[in-house]
C-alpha cells in the first residue's frame, strides 16, 4: 500500500515537477498510533468491562429549573407535609385517651391562644401554603388526567397561576383569618 | 386518579379474572434491585457522593483557547462534559473551550464540530444529519435537553454555555450516552403494524382522513431521547418505566386504526411501572426539540386504559 503511494507520488512529480526537493517518504501519510486487533468474543468482554466503569451523567444538579418539574416536586413535598401531619395528628388523637393527652378541640384552642403571635403565624403558614398549593395544583392534575391543558404554554401559565393563587390565599389565611 | 384506575381495573375483565379476584389483577413489574434507583438513595448519593463520579468543575481544568483570535472577535466560552473510557479511574470533568463566534456557524453543533476540527480532536459526540431529523446530537445544552443542530448559540458572549450529555445516562465517552436500554424499551412496545386479517380489498389497509389525522404529532418522533432523559421519573426508574419517547411510540400504534393488537398493547402497559410511573411532570413536552407532546400521548393511553 505504502509503496504504491510512493510510486504514485513519483509519477505526479514527474508530470508536474516542483523546484523544492523533498524525499517521497516524508510526503506519504504515516500512522504513528498502532491499533490492536481484537476478536469478536474479546469485544464483548471489553464492552462489559467498560460498562462497569461508566459514570452516570449529571441530572438533577444540571437540569434547568422549570415550573414543570419544580412544580411537580413541590406538589409531592406538600403532599407529604399535609398527609404526614394528618397522620401524626390522627394517630395521636387516637392514642390520646390512653396516654392521658388532651387533644380535645377546647383544650387545643386554649393552648394555641396562649402562643406568641410569631408561633401562630409560623404554624398557620406551614399548613396554609402547602394546603393551597396542593389544592390548586391538584386541579391541574385532574385536568391533565382528562387530557386537558397539556400544551406547553398552558402548562406554564396554569403553573404560575397556581403559584400566584397559593401566595395570595396563603398570605390571606396566615395573616387575616 | 389512583382510585379511578383501581375502579377501571375492577371493571375491566381482561387480565387474570379466572384465577384471581379482580382486586389482585394489577400486575407489578419485577423489581430486583430496588436500592439502586430510589430517590432516597439518590439523595443519599448527593450527601455522600462517590468521589470517582463527581464532575470536576471547569474552574479546576484548563481552558482550550481559540487558535487565532482577531481584534474584533466575539469570544464565547463553552464548558463541555468530558470523560474518557481509556482512563476509567479519572473523574468526569468540565473542559472549557473559547471560540470566536464570527468564525463559527450559528448552531451549537457547529461549535462542537469546530472544536473537534480545529482545537481538540479528542472531543467525542454523535452527529449525523445536522438538520434535526436523525436525532443523533441530542444533548443537554444550558440545562435543557435538545438537539445541538437545532439549538442556536446564544449571541451574548458574556454568558457561558454549558454542554452535558443526556442526563442520568451511562456515558460511553464525553457526550455519547449508552442508548442500549432505550432502544430495547422501544423494541419491547413492538413498534410495527400487527394484523391478522387481510385487507378487505386485498390490496392495502385503508384509513379514513380522520383516522390518519390521529397519527399526526406521533409519527414525527425521531427517538432522540431528549424527552425520556428529561423526565425525573425516568431518571429514577429507567429499568422499568418506559419513558415518554417509548410511550409516545406505543400510543402511535395504539391509536393506529389498522392495528389489531390494541388490547394486547394496552395489557402490556397495565402494570405499576411501565406506564404509571408517569406523574405528569411534563418536562417531556417542554423539552421536545420537534415540538411534539409526549405527555398528551401518555394521557391518552391512560384514558384509553381507564375507559375500556
Amino acid at each position: 500500500m505504502a509503496s504504491q503511494r510512493v510510486f504514485q507520488l513519483g509519477l505526479r512529480r514527474a508530470v508536474a515537477p516542483s523546484f523544492r526537493i523533498q524525499p517521497a517518504g516524508r510526503m506519504v501519510q504515516r500512522r504513528f498510533a498502532a491499533t490492536e486487533n481484537a476478536a469478536q468474543s474479546d469485544g464483548t468482554q471489553i464492552l462489559a468491562k467498560q460498562r462497569l466503569q461508566r459514570p452516570v451523567s449529571p441530572h438533577l444538579s444540571i437540569y434547568r429549573p422549570q415550573i414543570t418539574w419544580y412544580g411537580s416536586a413541590l406538589n409531592r413535598v406538600t403532599a407529604v407535609v399535609l398527609s404526614g401531619s394528618l397522620y401524626i395528628f390522627g394517630i395521636s388523637y387516637l392514642v390520646a385517651p390512653t396516654l392521658g393527652w388532651h387533644l380535645e378541640t377546647q383544650s387545643m384552642v386554649a393552648a394555641v391562644a396562649a402562643w406568641p403571635v410569631a408561633a401562630k403565624i409560623a404554624a398557620k403558614a406551614t399548613l396554609a401554603f402547602p394546603f393551597f398549593y396542593h389544592s390548586f395544583n391538584g386541579i391541574r392534575h385532574l385536568a391533565w388526567d382528562f387530557g386537558v391543558g397539556l400544551g406547553n404554554k398552558t402548562v406554564i401559565r396554569t403553573g404560575w397561576t397556581a403559584v400566584g393563587f397559593t401566595v395570595l390565599s396563603g398570605l390571606y389565611y396566615t395573616f387575616l383569618v | 386518579m389512583a382510585c379511578t384506575r383501581a375502579l377501571a381495573r375492577l371493571a375491566s375483565k381482561r387480565t387474570g379474572m379466572a384465577i384471581r379476584p379482580a382486586g389482585f389483577a394489577r400486575g407489578f413489574a419485577s423489581v430486583s434491585d430496588t436500592s439502586a434507583r430510589e430517590p432516597v438513595s439518590k439523595i443519599a448519593e448527593k450527601i455522600v457522593p462517590d468521589p470517582a463520579r463527581t464532575v470536576v468543575p471547569e474552574s479546576k481544568t484548563s481552558t482550550v483557547k481559540e487558535p487565532q483570535p482577531d481584534k474584533d472577535s466575539k469570544i464565547k466560552t463553552f464548558h463541555v462534559y468530558r470523560w474518557d473510557p481509556d482512563q476509567p479511574s479519572e473523574k468526569p470533568r468540565m473542559q472549557s473551550y473559547t471560540l470566536d463566534l464570527n468564525k463559527t456557524g450559528p448552531m451549537m453543533l457547529d461549535a462542537l464540530i469546530r472544536i473537534k476540527n480545529e482545537i481538540d480532536p479528542t472531543l467525542t459526540f454523535r452527529r449525523s444529519c445536522r438538520e434535526g431529523i436523525c436525532g443523533s446530537c441530542a444533548m443537554n445544552i444550558d440545562g435543557v435537553n435538545t438537539l445541538a443542530c437545532l439549538c442556536r448559540i446564544p449571541a451574548e458572549t458574556n454568558k457561558e454555555s454549558r454542554i452535558y450529555p443526556l442526563p442520568h445516562m451511562y456515558i460511553v465517552k464525553d457526550l455519547v450516552p449508552d442508548m442500549t436500554l432505550f432502544y430495547k424499551q422501544y423494541r419491547s412496545v413492538k413498534p410495527y403494524l400487527q394484523r391478522d386479517t387481510p385487507a378487505p380489498d386485498g390490496r392495502e389497509y385503508r384509513q379514513s382522513k380522520a383516522e390518519r389525522k390521529k397519527l399526526d404529532g406521533l409519527y414525527e418522533c425521531i427517538l432522540c431521547a431528549c424527552c425520556s432523559t428529561s423526565c425525573p421519573s425516568y431518571w429514577w426508574n429507567q429499568e422499568e418505566y418506559l419513558g415518554p419517547a417509548v410511550l409516545l411510540q406505543s400510543y402511535r400504534w395504539i391509536a393506529d386504526s389498522r392495528d389489531e393488537k390494541k388490547a394486547q398493547r394496552q395489557d402490556a402497559l397495565n402494570n405499576s411501572m411501565s406506564l404509571y410511573r408517569c406523574h405528569t411532570i411534563l418536562n417531556c413536552s417542554r423539552t421536545c426539540p420537534k415540538g411534539l407532546n409526549p405527555a398528551l400521548a401518555i394521557a391518552e393511553i391512560k384514558k384509553s386504559m381507564a375507559f375500556t
